[in-house]
């Protein structure tokens, strides 16, 4: 009876790639969360935030690695997100230190460290909805001397400057699909698309550091595929990666490395495919079930092809 | 009811002293609200600063008029300081509370009885013209032609002002579209996504305030500048007048403050002629000094009028009220 079941249709890619191989070796001695790393880009200690009663984030050890795609997972509420802004110095720890490239983040307000190369993307969108597509990318571009107030006065100073980030812009937006919409109200996209432009811009400032917090969150799977290739390019362009993410077919095919956070702790890392044996990652996370089809457990389906 | 002397009253508005401050402040406001998002509900505190700085620094201290207006400006970028280096890091709303409260404090220090030799206390200023009146380039005669005849002094006013309001809308015109503009426009949509590139969203709300608060001052000084700063004058309705005309106009637009001035004075002008004159001719069954009254609340209801059926203003993008934030 099973084989009237229709093999699963394998999506072809237009444009096979290039085998793009997983980085492997990064980290130093066993997997363990901590686990110092080869060349770590982020250096987190004792990091601790507490909101009220509530232990959102106790870090005691996390390494980022470097020109590498990080994945950070876990349930809900396991304060991935808090992680991510204390990281960006969106929000402040209450005990902890952390280095981003050598240099202590430690009190750097969040337009600093965006300038220091470590850009982040939000889980909900932050399109600027009443800017245009072209000028929130160009927002994105660092050290723009026409942002400073007498400079902006006379268009002479930055005309020039302007021309470059809008040529950027514009080379961005083509590979991102977005450049037929680059005079529509960054309002009028679809959250799709919003991700994709948040992203995009993200990019203008050429960053060292990529923080994605859910990427592919309201992503239909065809843009899911194209957003999936963004974030290999970024790695192939040198850059790192960390990214907060639910889909774990996405993590386990990107991720060169997987951070498990619960309860604001990290109960374990390493790479994508031994973390998700890992039996306390599944107990905390992906549940027991994590193989067997949906239609199976809700009872919808069954292996002899009932319905 | 002689209709053609109101015509005539109403339209003398369109360059009155009054509406070149309002379209002034309207500026200041479109900058701070408009372009930074920055909800000030205190404009009337910084053309009070204008206006007493202008006065207080002519009268006590014997400045040149010049001086005053340099007064009134110094004034107004250290009450932008004092009132936003505590409170900009906080949530937008709470500048507003923040505003209209610092405002009220201003208004009654003007007011209180214990500066009464500098301030004037409840009897406000006056006297001040003979440095800025000493200026005035034009020769003694009447200016101008039908309803926009004035005095040499009055022209001399108006064209002070027009010259203003001239150099803030070329100033306001020359950042709004620089990228210094794009940031605070950024700023107003959302300031952490503009945070995350690395802008010190601080700084640039901090400039947007002091930028505003000049204009704003500078709309205080030409208020003063007829006749006498009246304390009753700086009080919270006059900033929701404000905003009636820069809504009216478009804050988001450089010239939407000024179309909303005139349009604004010119209404009021004309609704304060016409509604005693309907009353007092039995038209409408009030009473004279009621009707005068009444064109506040039509001011009102035009205000709510705008805000839901047409927030962008009467320059405003179309395209901008299609989307709910």
């Amino acid at each position: 009876m099973s084989s009237e079941i229709p093999e699963p249709v394998l999506p072809v890619s237009p444009m096979p790639h290039a085998p793009r191989p997983k980085s492997l070796g990064l980290h130093k001695g066993e997997p363990a969360p901590g686990v110092a790393k080869v060349d770590p880009i982020i250096i987190a200690d004792g990091i601790t935030r507490t909101f009220g009663g509530l232990t959102a984030v106790n870090v005691d050890q996390l390494e980022i690695p470097r020109n590498a795609i990080t994945a950070l997972i876990g349930p809900n509420g396991a304060g991935k997100t808090t992680l991510f802004n204390l990281l960006t110095g969106f929000d402040k720890p209450d005990t902890g230190s952390w280095t981003f490239d050598g240099k202590s983040l430690s009190k750097v307000p969040a337009y600093r460290v965006a300038r220091m190369g470590q850009v982040r993307t939000f889980q909900l969108t932050k399109a600027l909805g009443l800017l245009t597509v072209l000028e929130n990318m160009k927002l994105g571009a660092k050290g723009q001397t026409g942002e400073h107030f007498f400079q902006g006065l006379f268009p002479g100073i930055w005309r020039k400057q302007e021309k470059e980030i809008e040529q950027k812009a514009m080379d961005l937006l083509v590979k991102f699909k977005l450049d037929a919409k680059k005079d529509d109200f960054a309002a009028s996209l679809s959250g799709g698309q919003r991700k994709l432009l948040e992203m995009a811009r993200a990019l203008m400032s050429d960053p060292v550091l990529v923080m994605l917090d859910e990427p592919m969150a309201g992503v239909n799977p065809a843009l899911t595929q194209s957003l999936l290739d963004k974030i290999l390019d970024l790695k192939d362009e040198g850059m790192t990666v960390l990214f907060v993410e639910h889909d774990m077919h996405m993590v386990r095919h990107i991720a060169d490395w997987v951070i498990v956070m619960a309860e604001g702790q990290v109960v374990a890392e390493g790479p994508p495919l031994e973390v998700m044996q890992n039996p306390a990652v599944i107990d905390a996370y992906l549940g027991a079930h994590q193989e067997i089809d949906l239609g199976e457990l809700t009872g919808r389906y069954t292996p002899e092809g009932k319905i | 009811m002689d209709f053609a002397q109101i015509l005539s009253n109403s339209v003398a508005f369109i360059i009155a002293p009054a509406t070149i401050a309002y379209a002034l402040a309207a500026i200041g406001l479109s900058v701070q609200f408009g372009y930074a998002g920055l909800l000030n509900m205190g404009i009337a505190a910084y053309m009070a600063i204008g206006a007493y700085g202008y006065a207080i620094s002519t009268l006590t201290f014997g400045l040149p008029w010049w001086g005053g207006v340099l007064v009134g400006i110094v004034g107004s970028v250290i009450f932008s300081l004092i009132l936003g280096i505590p409170t900009l890091r906080l949530r937008g709303d709470y500048l507003a509370i923040v505003t209209i409260a610092a405002a009220e404090v201003l208004r009654l220090l003007f007011l209180t009885a214990t500066f009464d030799e500098i301030t004037g206390s409840a009897d406000g200023l006056s006297g001040y013209h003979e440095s800025f009146r000493g200026a005035n380039p034009f020769p003694e005669g009447t200016y101008g032609f039908g309803p926009f005849t004035m005095s040499a002094n009055g022209a001399w006013v108006t064209t002070f002002g027009v010259i203003l309001v001239a150099v803030s809308l070329l100033v306001v015109w020359a950042l709004m579209r620089s990228p210094w503009g794009r940031v605070l426009k950024g700023i107003r949509e959302d300031e952490d996504a503009v945070r995350a590139l690395g802008k010190n969203v601080f700084s640039f709300k901090l400039q947007a305030l002091v930028l505003g608060g000049v204009f704003g001052a500078l709309g205080g000084v030409v208020y003063a500048l007829p006749s006498s700063v009246n304390p009753g004058s700086y009080v919270t309705s006059l900033t929701f007048f404000v905003y009636t005309a820069l809504l009216l106009g478009g804050a988001a637009t450089v010239f939407g403050p000024v179309l909303g001035s005139v349009l604004f004075w010119v209404l009021q002008t004309f609704l304060g002629n016409v509604l005693p004159g309907l009353a007092s001719s039995g038209i409408l069954p009030i009473s004279s000094s009621q009707a005068s009254t009444l064109r506040f609340i039509l001011v009102g209801v035009a205000l709510m009028l705008i805000v839901i059926f047409r927030p962008q203003g009467i320059l405003g993008n179309k395209k901008e009220l299609t989307f709910v934030k």
